[in-house]
């Protein structure tokens, strides 16, 4: 608590310099790149291949606004940030926008002075075991030792489920991903627990996957996605309307494939054209070309493509679509209408 | 005269020592065996050395270097060695290894840091080694200039004006101090190039640059990474803080008030904060206090900051080696009529220096290894790339052989360091 209101305060006291200077739409024009905060590496998310190319869920945002608004899915530049410095970042002005797996929550949005922009993943605290242990539920794992990772909201979760449902643990605190999977495969503690997506990743890379199984709880909501400075609602705008262009694009049966078909006149569909900027002026009203929901599309494939490519089933990862399926397939994505 | 005699009139010839008193067994005996307790301790090691090389020896060696993937690596270590065994997966090593080594320097200008470090030992050499020409040091001068050519690229002139600073002082204090003496003079020096750099360096060098554009491709330093970025950090923090450590020590053993206040001010300050808060200061702090807009090179703040700290850390390494020289010294320095500058210069720092020699170099083997604090902030130093290597879906999972790699390397280099440090003092040793 005491740390995020001191980042709160110095991310105040830098906002006042940041409505002086032009917006950031203004600015990343005239660079001619996106300045990107990215993780420094999660499977799936965010990684950089043998070449230094970045590819990933949350890259895959970035590439797309910069697409809308510069048209090129290359011009960005990422900036590796680590759970402690990912906010400062933001807040002075060193990153235009932050896609590193960030919890929406209230404080952040409120206190911490930044805008969360949507949510790219629906995401939940989840517990991984050995089978060898031989449980079934998360509320057998009374007198449990169990590796958490410090200063994330899991660790506050993790305390909260255990105090309700009036069981007791013995945490294991480690520091990175890397640490607790070495730490639980050599047995120092039962239960490993972090992000559903996370698990899924770590036991993929396990020598015997099928030894060890993730419980059916999952005791937290963690809706990920990226966020933007409090005060430069343009700059906002796009990245949320970026983000919902994908997702839009999904349901509306748009995919790399057919988009420059699709964009080459006006179709049938209404809501397709004004969103490939065939009819209507919404590209305008952005500040931004007609073509730029196209654009972005094109970077990368739509929400779906982008999900199937990086962490869907067919990957190493192999996260089924669930909670992020679309609203018409039982899932939680539901973007406002394009109009 | 009979032809008996009683003595040997002959030598015998010489007989194999026994068993137990030469070669291999006496060592045995003498060193591994002599007691009791001894033998016991001995088969104790043995037994230990035993179970730790039966398992690393064979994890180490029944490897693969050519998957291109954990599980591939896995499948292919089953295959060659059998089921169930466990074998590192050094491929990764081999797919990586320009990535650990450059980080994510352009490949077609590799060329730029290889030349830049075989140029570092070039610079190194007459330093290290008093047997070579000293006309070689003027080239250890120019280097720092050279080598942030070279990484950083950009325009030729930005470093030579950076240099032309220097020169400005060396002038300024020859003209001053001829005409008023020393202390104007010194504080003349000090502050030329600071008003040189500070206010006229920026248009001069852009002047320069449009009239006679040379230069090379600039490189951003979010490209830098790997071990090129821990020896820049670490080799430029050594260089530095040597000298910068030398004035601040003889700064807190001044008698002037303020030049001793602000030196040990500043080494008590740096001295009580942690290097990783240091870090943050110059990652995150100082994009708050700098005007929006500039941009600050994060590889040259934590350059700054790391060079600050191993000063402070060098400066009481080396009060400790001024404390240790007997008051003679600085006696008999005077009564050579010899000023402050000579007399520390040709009998003081010498042998201050020499006492603290084994102090220095391990504040400097301290110093290169804190570099890799750095991928707290986000730097990709070698550990900070093992949390990248480990982000590729295709390599999630490889711990040991990433640290390995990275310890090796590190050892490499900081046993060189102390190996150098050792052969120095033997070089140095007067009280024979």
């Amino acid at each position: 608590m005491k740390k995020s209101t001191f980042i709160g305060t110095v991310a105040a006291a830098t906002l006042a310099a940041g409505f002086a200077a032009a917006g950031t739409l203004d600015e990343v024009k005239a660079k001619g790149f996106l300045q990107c905060g990215v993780t420094t590496g999660l499977v799936g998310f965010a990684a950089a291949d043998a070449n230094g190319n970045w590819d990933g869920f949350d890259v895959a945002v970035c590439r797309a606004v910069a697409a809308a608004v510069l048209g090129d899915p290359q011009a960005v530049k990422f900036t590796p940030t680590t759970g402690k410095t990912r906010f400062t970042a933001l807040a002075s002005g060193e990153i235009d926008l932050l896609a590193r797996n960030t919890t929406w929550t209230f404080s952040r949005d409120v206190d911490l002075k930044f805008t969360f922009v949507g949510v790219n993943y629906y995401d939940g605290q989840g517990f991984m075991v050995p089978k060898a242990l031989g449980v079934s539920s998360a509320k057998d794992l009374d007198t449990a030792t169990v590796c958490i990772q410090t200063g994330t909201t899991t660790e506050l979760n993790l305390a909260d489920f255990f105090r309700s449902n009036n069981i007791s643990y013995e945490p294991v605190p480690i520091e990175t991903n890397a640490e607790a999977q070495a730490q639980y495969l050599a047995g120092a503690c039962d239960v490993y627990t972090t992000d559903a997506s996370g698990l899924a990743a770590t036991r993929a890379t396990f020598e015997n996957p099928g030894d060890h199984v993730v419980l059916p709880e999952i005791i937290s909501k963690e809706p990920l996605g990226p966020l933007v400075r409090h005060g430069d609602d343009q700059w906002a705008d796009i990245a949320r309307w970026t983000l919902n262009a994908l997702i839009t694009a999904e349901e509306l049966g748009i995919t790399s494939a057919n988009i420059k078909e699709a964009a080459m006149s006006a179709g049938d569909n209404p809501e397709i054209n004004r969103l490939l900027g065939t009819e209507g002026n919404l590209g305008e009203m952005l500040g931004l070309s007609a073509d730029w929901a196209k654009n972005a599309i094109a970077a990368g494939g739509n929400y779906g493509e982008i999900f199937e490519r990086n962490i869907g089933e067919k990957t190493a990862i192999g996260i089924s679509r669930g909670l992020n399926a679309q609203w018409t397939n039982g899932g939680l994505l539901y973007s406002p209408p394009f109009r | 005269m009979s032809k008996l005699s009683y003595v040997r009139t002959e030598m015998l010839p010489e007989q194999a020592p026994p068993v137990a008193q030469a070669g291999i067994v006496k060592w045995l005996r003498e060193n591994l065996f002599s007691s009791i307790p001894n033998s016991i301790l001995t088969l104790a090691s043995l037994a230990f050395l035993y179970v730790i090389l039966s398992h690393v020896l064979p994890w180490m060696f029944q490897s693969s270097w050519t998957a291109n993937s954990l599980s591939e690596c896995r499948s292919m270590i089953a295959a060659a060695y059998g089921e169930g065994t466990h074998g590192a997966c050094w491929a990764v090593i081999r797919e990586r290894f320009l990535q650990l080594v450059f980080g994510f320097y352009p490949a077609e200008l590799y060329w730029r840091p290889i030349v830049a470090f075989i140029l570092m030992l070039v610079a190194l050499a007459p330093v290290l080694f008093d047997k070579l020409p000293r006309k070689m040091l003027w080239f250890s001068a120019i280097f720092p200039f050279l080598c942030f050519w070279l990484l950083w690229g950009g325009s030729i002139w930005v470093p030579i004006v950076a240099l032309a600073g220097f020169v400005l002082g060396g002038v300024a204090y020859a003209l001053i101090g001829a005409k008023f003496g020393n202390l104007p003079a010194t504080i003349a020096a000090f502050l030329v190039p600071v008003l040189w750099w500070l206010l006229l360096a920026n248009p001069v060098s852009n002047g320069l640059h449009s009239i006679i554009p040379l230069g090379l491709e600039a490189v951003e330093s979010a490209k830098f990474g790997g071990f090129m970025l821990s020896v820049l950090i670490g080799i430029t923090g050594i260089v530095m803080s040597l000298p910068i450590g030398v004035l601040l020590a003889l700064g807190r053993q001044s008698d002037l008030l303020i030049v001793k206040a602000i030196c040990v001010g500043f080494i008590e300050f740096i001295r009580g904060v942690p290097l990783i808060t240091l870090l943050f200061v110059a990652s995150v702090l100082l994009n708050y206090f700098l005007p929006p807009g500039t941009t600050f090179d994060i590889i040259l703040r934590v350059i700054i900051m790391v060079t600050l700290f191993a000063s402070a850390y060098m400066a009481e390494v080396i009060r400790g080696g001024l404390a240790a020289l007997p008051k003679g010294q600085y006696e008999g320095a005077d009564s050579l009529g010899l000023d402050f500058w000579q007399s520390t210069r040709l009998i003081i720092m010498p042998q201050a220096l020499k006492i603290s020699i084994p102090s220095i170099v391990s504040t400097f083997i301290g110093l290169f290894k804190d570099t890799v604090l750095v991928s707290i902030i986000g730097l990709l130093d070698p550990i900070g790339l093992t949390t990248n290597i480990r982000a590729d879906a295709a390599w999630n999972g490889i711990i040991w052989e990433l640290y390995g790699f990275i310890a090796l390397v590190f050892f490499i280099f900081c046993f060189s360091m102390s190996r150098y440090s050792m052969y120095l003092e033997r070089k140095l040793q007067t009280s024979h």
